[in-house]
């Protein structure tokens, strides 16, 4: 018997500081006030910061907001998927009717952007709920297939109906009044998203929606039915999502059928499962890599995705925590070997 | 025209069938949705080609490697993905779908892309079938997908190893008692799968041009007629492919070609809003929805 051999095992324990500023306590020191805050401002303030020092380049600019706009989409997914349960392969389906639904009332119907993006915004999460309705009760990999369909079929059906302007889509759509606007616009919004889906979680309704995911039998035990806390919880998310995609045909003053793209379905997936499934900023970190990863590749076309899909498989094979989890681990807990 | 239909129509269901059964086995005895399935197929086309026009292989033997090719894939998909992440089905449609990914958006940076690459006939014979003139391609497509079908059916009830995909199929943990190697089950399934995916690769690309974008549209087509069939059920699998394939033969007679692909979506959406587990499978209504 080789007796020689010690065991060990990694323990996790919580820091000290981290257990001192769970209460209301921590407000006594700054350390810990400190503590509480730095990750949260350091988000923001990114995010404020970003519109003045790209100014100078307005591509880069535009790239920025690229990165607001996958992150809400992101926030979206993960939303739908880690706190409903509803795991939806489709955001394209929610971008592509939120942009028509804008390029809509701004060229048919002429109403400015500042009108026409919240307008849009919920006329085209109403929609989107109402077309998602009927495939609610559907669980797991079957609503995942059912939510691939929509956009692509949405994509079919303007082609061969050559409604809502064909395989062209409409173009002319008013642009922002400025730089700083468009920026301001779409950073505050994406932070409401954050922040509101945020608190939304913890709140009462949240609890609920939450409990639909871990176990919906136990909630329609209770009597509080299913489908319609769902179909709450994904007018939220087509909410977000819309908003995103009325906004960017406003940025680029046009909009086709490469709204309901496949790629934009991709990518919040990835993004989400990058930057951590199931933390609501994960996603925003994960299209803060994403998106400027995506612009040095531009140039080499479709490897682009490739390499997406490359890092996308990578992550749900190996780390499926994905950043966000690990970071806040790391930031919460130690780790030491201790023997058994 | 009414015997075009017929016919033509059952040529396009036969074409379904092929495209869409390696999907169906995959998932009918692994529970693993290869989403993969579409750029196995399209891979395997232009392996083939490759073989064929840059290699210079004899043709049958260019056909033999690239299925064995598909298949070696299958393994390797099995073996360092889906093992992985086996029982979050949601993962392994991402993973899978994002390996396919890789397969076709490759291939098209690597300027695999336009219609230059055929693959050669069979034989280029015309016959009359009812009086409405089929080319033998089109003929050994429908004999290959019967054939392809009833073989399948006597591998998984009369030999050991068949039933061992059926066993697990039924009760994994059961056939895992019984001692059945859950794994090694699961890898020759995604093989066969994959295998299958390139034999319909290589009768139904000569009829047209290798492209990528088939890849997606066989997908959709696979889950399209696993859906209406039944997930994992393999009768199903065949009726719900005459249905459609009439059905899709149907719209382009009479329709604009557009809508072959909006009956497809249709159909998938319809069918699992209506029934999830398919008209043909087995209704596991607590599993699908609330």
């Amino acid at each position: 018997m080789t007796t020689e051999t010690t065991h060990k095992r990694r323990e996790r324990i919580d820091r000290g500081i981290k257990v001192r500023s769970e209460s209301l306590y921590a407000l006594n020191s700054f350390e810990e006030i400190a503590y509480l805050l730095t990750p949260r401002v350091m988000l923001i303030a990114a995010f404020v910061l970003m519109p003045l020092i790209l100014s100078p380049w307005p591509y880069w600019g535009r790239v920025g907001l690229s990165v607001c706009i996958l992150a809400m989409l992101s926030i979206s997914f993960d939303f739908l998927a880690n706190y409903v349960g509803l795991v939806s392969l489709g955001g394209a389906f929610f971008y592509g009717v939120g942009g028509y639904m804008a390029a809509v009332l701004n060229t048919e119907l002429g109403l400015p952007p500042i009108l026409s993006i919240p307008v849009a915004t919920l006329l085209g999460a109403a929609f989107c709920t109402l077309a998602l309705l009927p495939c609610l009760p559907l669980r797991g990999i079957y609503f995942a297939i059912v939510t691939l369909m929509y956009p692509l079929l949405m994509t079919r059906i303007i082609e061969a109906f050559d409604i809502l302007g064909g395989t062209e889509g409409f173009r002319g759509i008013d642009g922002f009044s400025g730089f700083f606007t468009e920026q301001y616009g779409l950073i505050l919004a994406m932070f409401i998203a954050l922040f509101g889906l945020r608190r939304f979680v913890n709140m009462d309704g949240g609890l609920v929606i939450r409990a639909v995911k871990d176990n919906d039998q136990s909630v329609r035990a209770s009597g509080i039915s299913v489908t319609w806390t769902k179909a709450k919880a994904v007018f939220l998310a087509s909410l977000t999502g819309c908003f995103a995609g009325a906004y960017y045909i406003h940025m680029y003053s046009n909009v086709g059928i490469s709204s309901f793209a496949l790629d934009l379905s991709i990518m919040p997936i990835a993004a989400t499962i990058i930057g951590g499934a199931g933390t609501l900023v994960g996603p925003v970190l994960g299209a803060a890599i994403l998106v400027p990863l995506s612009e040095f590749l531009r140039d080499f076309g479709s490897l682009r995705i490739v390499v997406y899909a490359l890092v996308l498989t990578g992550f749900v094979v190996f780390r499926s925590e994905g950043l966000m989890n690990y970071m806040t681990r790391k930031y919460q807990q130690v780790e030491r070997w201790v023997k058994i | 025209m009414f015997y075009d239909i017929l016919v033509y129509g059952f040529i396009q269901s036969a074409a379904l069938i092929l495209m869409a059964f390696g999907f169906s086995l995959v998932y009918g005895v692994s529970r693993l949705p290869n989403f993969a399935h579409g750029a196995i197929y399209v891979f395997t086309g232009f392996i083939a080609w490759a073989l064929f026009n840059t290699a210079g292989f004899p043709y049958w033997l260019s056909v033999v490697l690239s299925v064995a090719a598909s298949g070696a894939i299958g393994v390797l998909i099995y073996y360092v993905i889906l093992r992985r992440v086996r029982g979050m089905e949601v993962s392994e449609v991402i993973a899978t779908y994002a390996i396919g990914l890789v397969f076709l958006e490759g291939l098209r940076y690597a300027g695999f892309r336009g219609g230059t690459y055929t693959l050669p006939v069979a034989s280029d014979g015309v016959s009359f079938i009812l009086d409405v003139p089929v080319d033998h391609q089109r003929l050994l497509l429908m004999v290959l997908g019967f054939a392809m079908v009833a073989l399948i059916w006597l591998l998984t009830r009369y030999t050991r190893m068949g039933r061992a995909l059926k066993g697990m199929a039924q009760d994994e943990r059961a056939a895992m008692m019984l001692g059945i190697d859950s794994d090694a089950t699961a890898a020759v399934a995604v093989a066969l799968g994959s295998m299958l995916a390139g034999v319909a690769a290589l009768i139904i690309f000569p009829l047209g041009s290798l492209v990528v974008e088939e890849g997606y549209k066989v997908l959709i087509y696979a889950i399209a007629v696993c859906v209406v069939g039944g997930l994992g059920s393999w009768a199903g699998t065949v009726i719900a492919a005459f249905v459609l394939g009439y059905s899709q033969y149907m719209t382009v007679a009479y329709g604009k070609p557009h809508f072959q692909m909006v009956v497809m979506l249709l159909a998938i959406i319809v069918t699992l809003i209506v029934r999830p587990s398919g008209f043909f499978g087995k209704q596991k209504q607590l599993e699908e929805r609330v």
